[in-house]
């Protein structure tokens, strides 16, 4: 279908008109609430995918999409808008997870601090602003998306959360917000330069790219930027308020979180990063690895000794995040697509094993892992959907994470070895930490609590997981599909910063 | 039927499928599917040999490329299957043996109430084997190398509510991926090095290739051989994977999975042909655990134990061979076929007596039983027969071939070749006598029968390949030309003639079955182990301490180590990092008491922002 719509302010303003539908509805039952909630989401996501469809995969402009409306001329900022590959796929990664996430899960925003209005509500006004911080294309835009988006996120931690609710979501929010004020005074600094090298001021992304820096100051201006995302991403030894919050949080706020939300980050590495201050990447790079490295084996460690399985699946998170960046800051183009692949898969993996996850605690009525054992035997459909969800994560061949996580593997080693060959054993680790929580949750004789309270699957829980399970093995085999659109912007990230790939070292194709 | 050879893997595949999305609704027939889906891959394999046979020897590969699977750069890598002689030769072993276990299955797990799941599980063993098989790359062959994995996993685990079989199957995923890790390291050093992970590239590049290069190639090959084939260092998860239904040990455990390293090392020819340094290395391995093996195989009263040493020990073998080059590949290949017949033929018939004598593993309740289970007696006996290496069974020929190409590598190489024949022979001299020989040592209540029909039919057909297959293969078949376009082929040269080996070998072999025949057969066996053993039989029953290193080595210290970082990572990173852990509970208390503080702190915020904003462009403006 060739349809030429503003999808993107579209895709802000449905579910934000949602939002406030819902939240001026008046006597309308709790049902009836969500069923609307997950009526604008659906449609968000219908769009969504009518914008992918209609992406131009061979087209030579950097972005496309592009929407420009005039904000605040006086700071040389737009509110404007526009796609290339990576956001593409990661808009539409938030738009089919928002209405997963919302039917799976239907009932735990009752029983709340909260009610479940403003459940559905904040739920669909994250929605609008994740977009918005994808598309934006004026930095200043991003950086508003990128903060206000703090907002509903919190109280969906600190109202719809567990016992320590609020000291997570204030955790999680000092945090960013830290991270945030370093980000705008690196903002400001980079404006303060366009306005002397342009003789006025900008924020605008493809004007920001032709700024000359010097070294030094890239440097500074590049660690605001940097700090802020390896919070948000997050990466070693920033990680901390992640498993305080995605354990608190609900399974569906954990997976928007977890899923998409720190996606800002790795998504920034690339998008603000890379093309504004190469200097300072080249000069940062060292140290940048070895986070990503003891993210990645540090996480996975913490993972196998976890009690909790939200905290497990946090910090299987932190390692992945390593894998990630590591593949970002690689600088080949199988480390960069790997990278943003990977995002798209993490996002699903982990919105499977923490969906699937919340549909055990629900039952049993606890997080830890002690409280399980024998669940295949009572519910095996359950059991089965969880292995699935655990093979993805541990990114066995077939999933769509092992071809991420091999091609961020293999575009470090052509550069980096020794790195890549440390980071293999993250390979090992991740089995065991998978393993261990299926065989001491799934496995053995079933007590007599989990006997009564964990039952199958239900109609409702299959619809919603379904499509995630179907997405990670499609696209198991057939990753080009989010790799032909990816891998044209990636090459235009490789040439604006200067690299190429490694050529083989010897025999015929040298 | 060439160019439908990818249903080769869809047929199985669809199985797997159905019964698993099926449910409950394909209880009824769902193991009559699963074995009519292991039959049609079969047979779609018996029809592209035939078409490969009207070929010539250099027009019988083919590559069917199916569709672009990872295209990243100069990184490219199809689903594309490679059929030649090699791959077919598998692809036959595993469809042709894996449907006789099929059969077999149908009668042993008939009174099992998943039986449907099994079958789902043994029709997705099918299809990850054919892909590993198949594959013509190293990537897609990772897809089959950890997809048999899973399959292995899950059958291991398949009674899942037994604590012991849920541990030995996490156990051996997670030993295996210390085995992947090196097919990883491979293939990155591969893409590295050549800028390809297809095999026939690979190859072409390695003529022009370094030592050094090759070598570490080599060197990651054979960890990944390590993990999958259970060779040391990477042995300790066969025995504990006897925990699975038996025709599971009989189809993954023996026959073919476990031969999947032999394959690998067979498929990468061209690069240890150029790396003896790395080609040493696979010697050294297959030696010590070919021993090993044998040595954990004479110390076992659990008669599935007791064939999983011996399966160590016969790969071991076939590793072995494979690292002789040239004058090994095809032996080596040769052995791990007529091994799928006897040892699987083996296993079957150990599940049979195991179904006859209420599940009872345990050697020394046996004895006697070739009065009641004489099917089963005499297919085991071929199986024996084959195993130690009596002329003309199928084993002899195999054995004998590596044994010579043993000894032209080095004097010292072929001297391990040869007491590992005389350990076989008394090991497996010792099951024989203890289980079908001596007095009935029988438990109370169990009344030894035959197996029904569909269990013994299979184990027939089994011993038919034991007892001829050797002979067919060498002089039918001609598997040294037949395999020769692919691995390379030469014959051995210096070491002792075979008119000299032969009676020698043979003399060995006497031996050790005389010792075990003594033994076990003409003295009473005692109902309870001795525990006044030597250190030998001490260690061999503890499978001379792998596992033991791995706890104290490994787990222990893995153990304490996540406990002291997940100490570490609540009580510092969380403090130091940021010096916020105090200011965040100080910080929570107060908005616990004023939920809506935070809204006006995060506007304040915001307020600064923008405050600072303005502020710096009015200075700038000014300036």
């Amino acid at each position: 279908m060739n349809l030429s719509l503003p999808y993107l302010s579209l895709l802000i303003a449905i579910p934000t008109f949602g939002a406030v539908f819902v939240g001026l509805l008046r006597n309308s039952n709790e049902d009836q609430v969500r069923k609307i909630g997950v009526f604008f989401s659906l449609i968000t996501a219908v769009l969504a995918i009518l914008m992918a469809v209609n992406y131009d995969q061979s087209a030579n402009n950097v972005m496309q999409f592009v929407e420009t409306y005039t904000w605040i001329p006086a700071l040389g900022t737009s509110f404007a808008l526009g796609v290339d590959g990576i956001s593409l796929t990661l808009i539409l990664l938030a738009a089919i997870l928002v209405p997963v996430v919302l039917i799976a899960g239907w009932k735990e925003s009752e029983g709340q601090r909260g009610s479940v209005r403003q459940y559905v509500v904040l739920t669909l006004v994250t929605e609008a602003m994740m977009v918005g911080v994808f598309a934006a294309t004026d930095v200043f835009l991003f950086y508003v998306f990128f903060e206000a988006i703090l907002i509903p996120m919190y109280i969906l931690i600190g109202r719809f959360g567990g016992a320590r609710a609020s000291y997570a979501a204030v955790k999680f929010l000092l945090y960013s917000i830290v991270g945030g004020l370093l980000m705008l005074v690196s903002l400001i600094g980079l404006w303060v330069i366009s306005k002397e090298q342009f003789g006025a001021g900008t924020f605008d992304w493809f004007a920001l790219q032709d700024l000359q820096i010097d070294g030094p100051t890239q440097n500074w201006l590049f660690l605001g930027f940097f700090i802020a995302f390896a919070i948000k991403a997050p990466l070693f030894p920033f990680h901390t308020w992640l498993p305080d919050a995605a354990g608190e949080a609900t399974p569906g706020s954990a997976t928007l979180l977890v899923g998409v939300l720190d996606k800002i980050g790795t998504f920034g590495m690339i998008r603000y990063l890379l093309p504004l201050f190469p200097l300072a990447v080249d000069y940062f790079r060292p140290v940048i690895i070895v986070m990503c490295l003891v993210g990645i084996i540090y996480g996975a460690l913490l993972a196998i000794g976890q009690s909790d399985i939200k905290r497990l699946i946090a910090y299987t998170s932190v390692s992945h995040f390593g894998f990630i960046a590591l593949g970002i800051f690689a600088y080949t183009s199988q480390g960069l697509s790997g990278a943003s692949l990977y995002m798209i898969n993490h996002g699903f993996s982990t919105a499977a094993l923490f969906l699937i996850a919340g549909f055990m605690i629900s039952r049993r009525g606890s997080r830890y892992i002690e409280d399980f054992g024998g669940v295949a035997k009572v519910a095996p459909l359950l059991a089965g959907t969880f292995l699935l969800a655990g093979l993805s994560s541990l990114a066995l061949p077939g999933m769509s994470s092992f071809v991420s996580e091999f091609l961020v593997l293999t575009g470090t080693f052509t550069r980096y070895p020794v790195p890549a060959i440390i980071a293999t054993i993250g390979i090992v680790l991740a089995a065991l930490y998978i393993l261990l929580m299926i065989q001491r949750t799934m496995t053995g004789e079933p007590s007599d609590e989990v006997r009564s309270t964990v039952g199958e699957l239900t109609t409702r829980e299959k619809f919603a997981i379904t499509p995630v399970i179907a997405i990670i093995l499609v696209l198991g085999f057939f990753p080009q599909i989010v790799l032909n659109v990816v891998n044209p912007t990636i090459e235009r990230v490789m040439i604006l910063v200067g690299a190429t790939d490694p050529l083989p070292t010897q025999g015929d194709n040298k | 039927m060439t160019a439908y050879a990818w249903l080769l893997v869809a047929l199985p595949l669809a199985g797997a499928a159905v019964l698993l999305l099926g449910g409950k609704r394909t209880n009824a027939w769902g193991h009559l599917l699963g074995t009519a889906m292991s039959l049609g891959s079969f047979g779609v394999g018996v029809a592209t040999l035939i078409e490969m046979l009207a070929k010539t020897a250099e027009e019988r590969e083919t590559i069917i490329h199916l569709w672009d699977w990872i295209v990243v750069g100069t990184f490219h890598v199809p689903v594309a299957l490679q059929l030649d002689q090699l791959s077919i030769s598998f692809v036959l072993l595993i469809t042709g043996v894996g449907s006789l276990i099929h059969i077999y299955s149908i009668g042993y797990m008939a009174h099992d109430e998943n039986r449907r799941k099994f079958f789902a599980y043994l029709n997705l063993f099918i299809a990850a084997m054919l892909v590993l098989v198949l594959a013509n790359n190293y990537m897609l062959l990772y897809v089959g190398w950890e997809g048999v994995g899973l399959a292995s996993y899950l059958l291991i685990g398949f009674w899942i509510h037994k604590p012991s079989a849920a541990t030995a199957a996490k156990k051996a995923f997670v030993v295996n991926r210390v085995g992947d890790v090196g097919l990883s390291l491979a293939v990155m050093l591969m893409f590295t090095a050549f800028g390809t992970v297809t095999f026939g590239e690979v190859n072409a590049a390695a003529e022009s290739a370094s030592t050094q290069t090759a070598t570490w190639i080599g060197l990651a090959l054979l960890l990944a051989a390590c993990g999958k084939s259970a060779q040391f260092p990477l042995q300790s998860w066969l025995l504990d994977a006897m925990e699975g239904p038996t025709p599971v040990s009989a189809l993954i455990h023996a026959a073919t999975m476990v031969t999947a390293g032999v394959y690998l090392i067979a498929r990468s020819h061209a690069i240890y042909d150029i790396a003896p340094i790395a080609q040493t290395a696979v010697i050294v391995i297959g030696g010590i655990t070919l021993i090993m093996g044998a040595i954990i195989g004479t110390a076992k009263d659990d008669i599935k134990k007791g064939l999983a040493g011996s399966t160590m020990s016969q790969i071991g073998y076939m590793i072995l061979g494979v690292g002789l080059g040239p004058v090994g590949y095809v032996f080596a290949l040769f052995h791990l076929i007529t091994h799928g017949f006897f040892k699987a033929g083996m296993f079957l018939g150990a599940g049979s007596v195991m179904h006859g004598m209420h599940d009872d593993v345990n050697m020394r309740h046996y004895g006697n039983l070739r009065t009641a289970m004489k099917i089963t007696y005499a297919t085991f006996g071929m199986g024996f027969l084959a195993i130690i290496g009596i002329p003309p069974f199928a084993g002899f020929w195999s054995k004998d071939e590596i044994i010579r190409a043993a000894f032209s590598h080095s004097p010292l190489t072929g001297i391990v070749t040869l007491i590992g024949a005389g350990i076989t022979a008394f090991y497996m001299t010792r099951m024989m006598a203890m289980t079908f020989f001596g007095t009935a040592r029988w438990q109370d209540d169990v009344h030894p029968h035959e197996s029904p029909k569909s269990m013994t039919i299979p184990m027939m057909i089994l011993s038919i390949g034991s007892a001829f297959g050797g002979m067919l293969l060498l002089f039918v078949a001609n598997i040294e030309s037949w395999l020769e376009p692919v691995v390379g082929f030469e014959h051995a040269h210096g070491g002792p003639d075979s008119s000299v080996l032969i009676p020698v070998t043979l003399t060995i072999v006497a031996i050790g079955a005389m010792m075990g025949w003594v033994q076990y057969a003409k003295r009473e066996v005692p109902l309870l182990a001795p525990t006044d053993v030597s250190i030998f039989t001490k260690a061999a029953r503890a499978d001379l301490y792998g596992d033991t290193f791995n706890e104290a080595v490994f787990m222990r210290p893995g153990q304490y180590l996540t406990r002291s970082l997940v100490y570490v990572d609540n009580k510092v990173v969380d403090g130091v990092v940021n010096g916020t852990a105090g200011l965040v509970g100080v910080v929570a208390a107060q908005l616990r008491r004023t939920q809506t503080g935070f809204v006006r702190s995060y506007a304040l915020v915001m307020v600064l922002g923008v405050v600072v904003i303005g502020a710096i462009a009015a200075i700038v403006g000014m300036a």
